[in-house]
């Protein structure tokens, strides 16, 4: 039920209230409530729950995820 | 897909397994608290590459699952009435009830529909204002909010004729009731990425503090649960205690306030039944007096209902973490998504369904 998948942003309909929007999810196309993300833009990835986007997706976080996973990979380089 | 391929990178997972393996010197018993993660964990067989020190328990985080049985035949009873066309999430409507379930009701002829978002029932009623049209607003705190927009939306634009029946749970208490259990023996918990998108994690720093326990936010990918899981390991380790934030690319410490102040608009914090456990307190939602009207409870009088569970079924110890879904007697036999005696065998969340779908040939 909890389940959210990320999808980018195309096009934002800035007349419609709430918020709308337009995501691709890998190739599928939705019309999606921007409501919660109103600083969202055109080409921003969100994270989209039954229609709605719960959150921006932060791409530097993401990043920083991604660099201490290697850093994991390298101390166990380390003790190995 | 970006977000999604990274975190599901074989060498990112063989080199967090070893991380795991080297923080791990003694047993642990770690619960994922989301469904979504239990079904993750078993898809991709990481119960099997983690150490053997590390027990997972699987926590109540399915909202289908937990949803009680009186309502499932209230949903039923409203469902089979003529003139109302009752819509759903697709896992609600196998779910069975003390005698049938939803399906069956729309096999009889009932208008039973399943909707991929709260808006698309309150369309359907704008659409035919001459029907009543419910929604079955099951979920946690990632869907709460989605559905009080359909509610506000409704309240909004004069809809008269649309009702939400909701069954809302909230995380943190069912945290503390398994904390606060004298059979509980989980140390560490992976909390649950999607809920703590919409809440934060601020609500969980006292948890932490008062049980002595680490809880991790932790995503839903292979990658996320392992990098979640080393992350548990090492506090527990360290004897630390502290809220981390593993999905840090999604959960921000306050949540989306936005999507906060729409569930405080519309709901308010009640004691709630959960199927198989009992009443927890301050672990639901209710739809606050000014949004009455839209109470599906309110608008269609159903009466009393006696609700019958299927004696063969443990989903209650399953539910807890205190019985893993094959050894119920009933797993794959009696009991299977097509014929499910209780429900976590229906969810796409339901550990049993997890187990059966990817496990069975493992254990039959």
């Amino acid at each position: 039920m909890c389940l959210a998948v990320p999808g980018k942003v195309l096009e934002i309909h800035h007349a419609e209230t709430p918020l709308m929007g337009n995501v691709d999810f890998a190739g599928v196309q939705k019309q999606i409530c921007l409501e919660w993300v109103p600083e969202v833009k055109v080409g921003d990835y969100v994270i989209v729950h039954v229609g709605f986007a719960l959150n921006t997706i932060d791409e530097q976080e993401a990043e920083e995820t991604l660099r201490m996973l290697k850093q994991m990979g390298a101390f166990d380089d380390e003790v190995r | 897909m970006k977000f999604v391929d990274e975190y599901r990178d074989p060498e990112a997972v063989r080199s967090l397994v070893t991380a795991l393996r080297a923080a791990t010197t003694r047993p642990w018993t770690i619960m994922e608290i989301c469904g979504g993660q239990t079904h993750a964990i078993v898809k991709y067989g990481l119960d099997a590459l983690i150490p053997g020190e590390i027990t997972l328990v699987h926590g109540p985080g399915c909202p289908v699952c937990v949803t009680p049985v009186e309502l499932i035949d209230r949903a039923v009873a409203i469902a089979s009435q003529p003139d109302v066309l009752f819509t759903s999430f697709g896992d609600m409507l196998r779910v069975p009830g003390s005698s049938t379930d939803l399906l069956s009701v729309k096999a009889r002829g009932g208008d039973v529909r399943i909707v991929y978002s709260p808006l698309d029932g309150l369309k359907l009623a704008i659409q035919q204002p001459s029907r009543q049209v419910v929604f079955f607003a099951v979920g946690f705190e990632t869907t709460a909010p989605a559905n009080a927009m359909a509610v506000v939306q409704a309240h909004r634009q004069g809809v008269k004729n649309f009702s939400v029946l909701n069954a809302h749970v909230r995380v943190p208490p069912a945290i503390r009731a398994i904390l606060s259990s004298p059979a509980n023996r989980v140390q560490g918990f992976l909390a649950a990425g999607h809920v703590c998108t919409v809440m934060g994690f601020e609500e969980y720093l006292p948890l932490a503090e008062e049980f002595h326990t680490p809880m991790v936010i932790t995503g839903f990918e292979p990658v996320d649960i392992l990098q979640g899981l080393t992350l548990t390991v090492r506090q527990l380790e360290a004897g630390h205690a502290e809220v981390e934030n593993q999905y840090a690319r999604m959960v921000r410490r306050e949540g989306n306030p936005a999507a906060r102040a729409v569930i405080e608009e519309v709901f308010e914090i009640a004691d709630r039944a959960w199927r198989g456990i009992g009443l927890i307190p301050d672990s639901g939602y209710r739809i606050r007096d000014r949004y009455r009207a839209f109470d599906a409870e309110e608008r269609f009088a159903v009466g009393h209902i006696e609700a019958r569970e299927s004696p063969l079924c443990i989903a209650g110890s399953v539910l807890q973490g205190l019985r893993k879904p094959h050894e119920c007697t009933a797993f794959g036999r009696e009991c299977t998504p097509e014929f499910p005696l209780g429900a976590p065998m229906v969810s796409s969340e339901g550990a049993c369904a997890a187990y059966y779908r990817y496990k069975k040939s493992a254990h039959s």
